[in-house]
Parts: structure tokens; C-alpha cells; sequence
């Protein structure tokens, strides 16, 4: 299965992928597309990704996460257009015990956020449109 | 003896998101001297029209690994300028 999907993630696949008989706790994250940002109404948005780059780095993640804790860990990300409420990025983890599946989901979501080349373009309800920056919120706002 | 100066690395230089807005481009070609780095590649994109809005220490990968700025460039890298990223 590959990290990036310009299809709807279903996370019983996800979890369908991770979980066998030697596993008892299995933990979940799904990110969904949020309708508002900075007090603003968002009404849709556009991921894109260095594409294979973000393969790379994402499979990184989950080998990072599978050494460190005894855990399987899926993880699929969307790219393209997105409506309110769609999972942007799913992560199901995997193991014996729930300390480590929820220590390795939690990981694994945070390091996606910090190392995988994606980006988000919001459509606001104003016709505005804006890349986001997590580092710098409000800005680069150019109406149509 | 040529001098090892006078060779040119050719690196593949991509943009993304906000940058290749603002460059107008997805992608461009840069011959840099023997021993460039990654700040020397950046310094002749931020020379192009538009690349002003690229900031001075941006995030960028080569061969598809984040990079420092002082990473060495030989023939045929591809090196990516990163806007902040917003996955997740």
C-alpha cells in the first residue's frame, strides 16, 4: 500500500494491515479536514507532495517507529482536493500491549507533521486562498 | 592540468507549494562551480524573478533527504526547496 492516496483512506484497511493474533491493542489517528482555520470558514482544500520524497520519508517513519517500540504500524496520507470532514491522514499501530501501540501512533503522526513534504492550500468561504504555514499563521492571503 | 574549478555540476532544482508560485515555476536547471553547495543552488534561485520571496534558509532535500545548507552538490543531484511543510 502506498503512504500517499489521491483516494478515500479507509482505515479498516489500515488496521486490517497491522493487526494479527499476537497483537492485543491496536491504536488509531485519523486527521480530518477541519471547516475552520484562524477564524476563518475554510470551505475545501488541496494537498500536494514532492511525491517521492514523502514515499521515502514516510517509510522511514514507520521502520523509525517499528524499531523502537515491538508494534506494526500503517500510515496513508491524501493528496488532492478534500472536502470538510475527509480523513486527510490516517495511522493504525499494533501491539502486544496499548502502551505501545498508542506511543508508536503518537509518533508516527507527530514526525509526519514535522519531515513529510506536504502541503495544504485552503479555499476560504471569502474566495480567498492561502498555502498554510504552520509556522506563520495568517499570511500569504491573495483573493481572486 | 585543468583546473578542477572550471567543471560545472548540473543539479536539478524543484519547487513546491508557495515557492513554485511565486517563481512561477515546478522546476529549474542551475550549473554551479565544482564544490557547490546547496546554499550556492539556492543563492541562484532566489536571483530569479520572483525567487526574492524564497526565504534565505528555507527547508530543502537532496536526493530526497532533508539537507543542510552547506551540503555538497555533485552532477545530477536533485535538490528540492521545501516550503513549511503541512502535512498531517
Amino acid at each position: 500500500m502506498a503512504f500517499l492516496s489521491a483516494t478515500p483512506i479507509d482505515l479498516a484497511a489500515l488496521i486490517a494491515a497491522v493487526e494479527s493474533p499476537v497483537h492485543g491493542g491496536i491504536a488509531s489517528f485519523l486527521g480530518q479536514v477541519r471547516n475552520h482555520h484562524d477564524g476563518r470558514t475554510v470551505t475545501r482544500l488541496e494537498y500536494s507532495a514532492y511525491e517521492s520524497m514523502a514515499e521515502e520519508e514516510c517509510a522511514n517513519i514507520v521502520a523509525e517507529a517499528e524499531g523502537r517500540w515491538p508494534v506494526r504500524v500503517a500510515l496513508q496520507h491524501r493528496v488532492g482536493a478534500l472536502e470538510i470532514g475527509d480523513v486527510a491522514v490516517a495511522v493504525a499501530a499494533a501491539g502486544a500491549h496499548r502502551d505501545e501501540a498508542f506511543a508508536a501512533c503518537r509518533f508516527v503522526i507527530e514526525e509526519v507533521k514535522r519531515r513529510v513534504p506536504i502541503w495544504k492550500k485552503e479555499f476560504y468561504h471569502d474566495g480567498a486562498v492561502q498555502w498554510v504555514d504552520p509556522s506563520r499563521a495568517a499570511r500569504e492571503v491573495t483573493h481572486p | 592540468m585543468p583546473a578542477p574549478t572550471t567543471q560545472l555540476v548540473n543539479v536539478r532544482v524543484l519547487l513546491f507549494a508557495s515557492y513554485a508560485d511565486r517563481l512561477g515555476l515546478a522546476s529549474v536547471r542551475v550549473a554551479l562551480p565544482a564544490l557547490a553547495t546547496v546554499a550556492d543552488a539556492l543563492d541562484h534561485v532566489r536571483s530569479l524573478p520572483g525567487g526574492e520571496q524564497i526565504p534565505p534558509r528555507p527547508l530543502c532535500a537532496v536526493n530526497l533527504a532533508h539537507a543542510a545548507l552547506d551540503t555538497r552538490l555533485a552532477e545530477g543531484d536533485e535538490l528540492a526547496l521545501l516550503p513549511p511543510l503541512a502535512g498531517g
